[in-house]
Formats: structure tokens, sequence, C-alpha cells
């Protein structure tokens, strides 16, 4: 091909993985897939699926993971046998990555972690907060459990190339602003629908400046835009993170400086409050100082957005020396044993517990309304979570706020949405 | 493919946690799941939806979850096909992939009355004709690659094609 033009990081390493020069959005692709999760939701379709193929073997056993995160530990006895079905497929098929209950955490806080996920790969996974992974420089995107048992059978994934919206956020994040804020304020200005089937290019000085923590949180929520996925290019903050996680070589792809973005939006971040999403929608979004007077039954401070090591040491910050307000649950559920062990260490745990909160194992729990913290009829909670459509963390006539870790700390602690400056003065 | 049925309207941004449920998902049979099948924003929906009836739905339809849950209990539900003005990425894959038809149609069917008008449809074409009017709507036809995997009957039956070779 003569007319070689700038692509996007997305754009070349599907092109890469597609065995091609160059491609273009809405062309499609069928890609070699580097790696498959499923969880013990979205696995038992897979495996039932991949079982019609008759094979004795999967593509490769070392390029599949298994993460029993949803309903675990087993919530019922329904629960219990999709569980078994994971445990027993991960055995029978020789899979090197499957993390059992005591082992695990929630999938998108847990591979990263487990030096699985470098830049340039391309990862499919049954669950649609896989787009987390493009914080690290993968092309990394949701699909469905058919997908998955195509995947571990044949290695391979059908994509349309997506065109690529690039956001830029510049200026110094205010203190108390996190990457949390900054996907909320970004899907709370394009809708639900604004990055529908497009890639989001995250960047700009406050995305340079982001640990990685805060990335992930952002990459994680694409998907609440619409967005088939959302990465940022690798760094030095990338390098760092993957030393000592990623022993194999790998190569960083970027965007060409030519490369075409379907749209560019910018954001200026110097004066930014913290974010939060009403219900019933992650674009519903307000600054926290609209959200006076929220009167709160739960808080939950976890999930694959937030339940890192960041995300426990700013809500300790915060809520270190107070007490959860009277009637009012916080439930804190640490993403990886990892995780949860460094907080322990940290001192953090302590802090949580002293503050009358409950402190859980890793576990999706409450996030999409499966167990350990479903709200009755008539309950509000905030939650660190990513979604809070009618009925996602329990009875359709409760409802869910979505925040950062600090301000659901201060909230915790108010019994109404705050920003963290007035518990901390 | 030539599909006729009765029509049920929705609105924008039906997510999957309003097509089914998180607390469902302990099954994977597709009549137990479709026994719930939009149940926490219309609770007689499971008791009216007959085979061959068609979801009629705006913009961004199935957003949300991954769960192949949602396409799965639609279909075992018995609709036909789901008509809306936008799909999100993972349900209209996971419609595609399991053979359950949808279609794209940017035309205004908001008008019709839920419950009551029917509609026939041409998958090929993307034609869609409302049959009380006898007015025709146009929709976007699939590539050539998503409409033999959906003529398969889905994306298993095209990688057993390929496991064969």
């Amino acid at each position: 091909m003569s007319n070689n033009f700038g692509m996007t990081m997305v754009e070349k390493i599907l092109a890469a993985k597609a065995a091609k020069d160059q491609v273009v959005p809405g062309e499609l692709v069928n890609v070699e897939v580097d790696l498959a999760l499923g969880n013990d939701i979205t696995a038992p379709v897979a495996i039932k699926e991949f079982k019609r193929f008759g094979l004795d073997r999967v593509f490769d056993p070392e390029k599949i993971v298994l993460v029993p995160d949803h309903f675990t530990p087993n919530k019922d006895i329904a629960a219990a046998e999709q569980a078994l079905v994971l445990r027993r497929f991960a055995k029978e098929y020789g899979l090197k990555h499957y993390f059992e209950v005591g082992r695990m955490g929630i999938e998108h806080a847990l591979l990263p972690e487990q030096g699985l996920v470098w830049p340039g790969m391309i990862i499919i996974g049954a669950d649609s907060h896989t787009c987390t992974y493009g914080a690290l420089g993968a092309f990394a995107t949701g699909v469905g459990s058919t997908d998955l048992a195509a995947a571990m059978a044949i290695g391979e994934a059908w994509f349309k190339v997506p065109s690529t919206i690039r956001f830029e956020y510049n200026g110094q994040l205010p203190e108390w602003v996190s990457g949390k804020d900054l996907i909320l304020l970004t899907i709370g200005k394009i809708g639900v629908e604004g990055a529908r089937y497009r890639a989001m290019e995250f960047a700009g000085s406050a995305i340079d400046s982001l640990p990685m923590d805060g990335r992930l949180t952002m990459a994680n929520m694409a998907v609440e835009a619409g967005g088939k996925c959302g990465y940022m290019q690798p760094d030095q903050i990338t390098f760092d993170y993957l030393e000592g996680r990623v022993e194999r070589s790998y190569t960083s792809v970027y965007s060409d400086a030519d490369a075409s973005y379907e749209s560019i939006h910018t954001f200026d971040v110097n004066n930014l409050e913290p974010q939060v999403a009403f219900p019933p929608s992650p674009d519903n979004v307000y600054p926290v100082s609209d959200a006076k007077g929220i009167e709160l039954d739960q808080v939950v401070i976890g999930s694959c957005t937030n339940g890192r090591i960041d995300d426990l040491r700013a809500a300790a910050s915060v809520i270190r020396g107070k007490k959860v307000k009277e009637g009012l649950r916080l439930l804190i559920i640490p993403a990886t044993q990892q995780i949860y062990r460094q907080a322990m260490d940290e001192g953090l745990l302590a802090d949580f517990i002293d503050a009358e909160a409950a402190v859980s194992t890793p576990t999706c729990g409450p996030c999409l309304g499966g167990h350990m913290g479903i709200l009755a009829k008539g309950e509000k909670a905030l939650a660190t979570t990513n979604r809070n459509f009618v009925g996602r963390m329990g009875h359709p006539e409760s409802e869910v706020y979505l925040s950062s870790p600090a301000v659901a700390a201060a909230s915790a602690v108010a019994g109404t949405i705050v920003h963290p400056e007035e518990v901390l003065s | 493919m030539i599909l006729q049925g009765k029509i049920w309207l929705f609105g924008d941004n039906i997510d999957t946690d309003a097509i089914i449920a998180a607390r469902y998902l302990s099954t994977t049979e597709p009549e137990e799941l479709a026994a719930h099948l939009m149940e926490d924003i219309k609770p007689d929906f499971p008791g009216l939806v007959q085979k061959g009836d068609i979801i009629v739905a705006g913009s961004n339809f199935g957003c949300g979850s991954s769960r192949e849950h949602a396409p799965l209990a639609i279909k075992g539900a018995g609709v036909s096909c789901v008509i809306a003005r936008s799909f999100a990425r993972i349900f209209y894959r996971n419609s595609i992939n399991i053979g359950l038809p949808i279609m794209e149609c940017e035309d205004d069917l908001s008008g019709l009355k839920s419950g009551e008008d029917q509609l026939e449809i041409n998958l090929e074409l993307g034609k869609i004709i409302h049959l009380q009017s006898g007015r025709e709507y146009k929709a976007a036809p699939f590539p050539r690659f998503m409409q033999e995997l959906i003529s398969r009957g889905g994306l298993v039956e095209y990688v057993k094609a390929r496991l064969e070779k």
C-alpha cells in the first residue's frame, strides 16, 4: 500500500494483530487475541458454548484468565454451581491463570497487578469494564460470552475498527480531585452515548502526572460513555508500574502525530471540583457543591473502578479519627488480596474499622446488586462504583450516586454528600 | 428473512440492568431469564410478551453491562427482532453472536402503538413496513460478514466451520 497515513494507537494495534499494514475506522478486522478473560457470571455461558466445539484443548492455556469475582465468596447455591463450572473447566483444560477465592481480586484490579497486562496487547474480556487495561497502552474491550468461547477455541475475535475521540485534560488537578472526577466530568459532558463505538484517547498535562491507579479508574469507565475502549499512551509512569510486575519485553505503541481524530475535547482542570453522578445515569453529573443535602443510607468504597491502594489511602486520610454517621453503613472493599494486605500493613483497615466501617474480602458484591450490601426500597447510596441505572444496587426504588473515594469517605462521615474539606476543617 | 409481529415500545438508554437484573444472573437458561425480562421497568412485560413479538426502542439500546443474558432473555421470550435507533456495542455483538436479529433504524417509530401495531421486517434489505398504515421505514442492512453470522445461527456455528477446515 503506497498511501500510508497516520494511525492512532488503537488503529496500529488492530492493524498489527490483523496482519495488515493499515486499517481505517469502520473496517471489519479479525485479530489475534493476546488475553481472554471471563468471570463467574459470564464464563459459565462461554464454557457452555465452548463445549459445543467438541475440543479437548483451548487455543493457549496461558492466554485465558478466569476470575470468580462477581457472586463470590459463593453468594448462594446457584452462584456456587457457577463458580464450580469455572473451577472444573480451569482444571480440565489446564488453564494457568485461574484465581481462586483467597488468591483472587476483582478482575480489572487483579490482572494489571499480576503482571498480565502490558502495552500493545489485545485483551478481550466477557465483562464490560475490560476497557480498564487501556490505561496501560493495550487495546482492551468488553465482549460477550460467545465471543469468549470463540476466542478460547481459536484465539481470535472480530472487530469494527473504531474511530478515536481525543480528550485533553490540561492543568494541575486541585487537591481532592482525581481520575474518577475527570471521567465523570467527561461522561457528563458527552453523555452515555457520546463515545459509542469509539476509542477514547486520554491525554494532556493532567494525565501525564496522573498516577496509574487514577488512569485505571478513567479507562475503566470508558464503557459508560459507550466507548469501545479508553487508553493512555505509555510513559514513565506506565514503565514504573510495569517494572517488577512484567518480566517479558514489550513494545509500546503510540499514535502518530498525523493520526486522524473524529473530534477533540479539551478540559481545563485547574479549578475543577469533585464530581458526582446523580441517579439514574452515569452521565447525570454535577459538581459536588450541587449535591448538598442528599441524605445517605449506605456508602460503598471499592470496585474495579476505585478499589485500589490510592483509593483506600485517599478514603482513609479523610476518615481517620472520625466516625461514620450514625445510622449509615460504610462498606470498604479492597479490590485484591494484595491491596487488602497492603491496606492492613499501612494501618488503613484499622482507620476504617475504628471509624465503624465494614471491611470485606475482595468481591464485586454490591456494585451490580449482587450481594454484600444490597439496598432496600427507598434507600440512597453513594458509591465509588461505575453505574447507577435503576435497580443497580438493589430495589428498583433505591438510588445510587457515584463519586470518588475521598468524597465517599467524607460523605460517610457527614451523612450527606459533601466535599472532603467539609469534614476535615 | 421476513419477520412479522406485534410491537412493544421502549425508550432511550434501556440498559442491561433493566433488561435482566443482576439478581437473575445465576442462570443461563433463556426460558428462565425470559421470565424476568424488563421486570424492573415494566413488571407486566414477561406476562404480556408473546413469541414473534418485536421490541422497538430508542437510542443506545442495551447499554451498560456485557451480560449476554440480556439478548438471551429477549430471545428466550420469543422476541423475533429488536429495532432501535442505535445499539450499545456489546449488546449489538452479543445479539449477532447468538443469532438474535437486530436492526438499526434512524426513523422515528415512537408514534406507533405499543402492544397493538404490527411490523413486517426484511432483514437482508433493511426494510420495515408498518402494517396498519402501509408506511415504509428504512433500516441499515448489515455488512455481509454479519448477515452470514446471523444466517448461520451465530458465532458458534461460524467457529465450528472454521475448526473443520
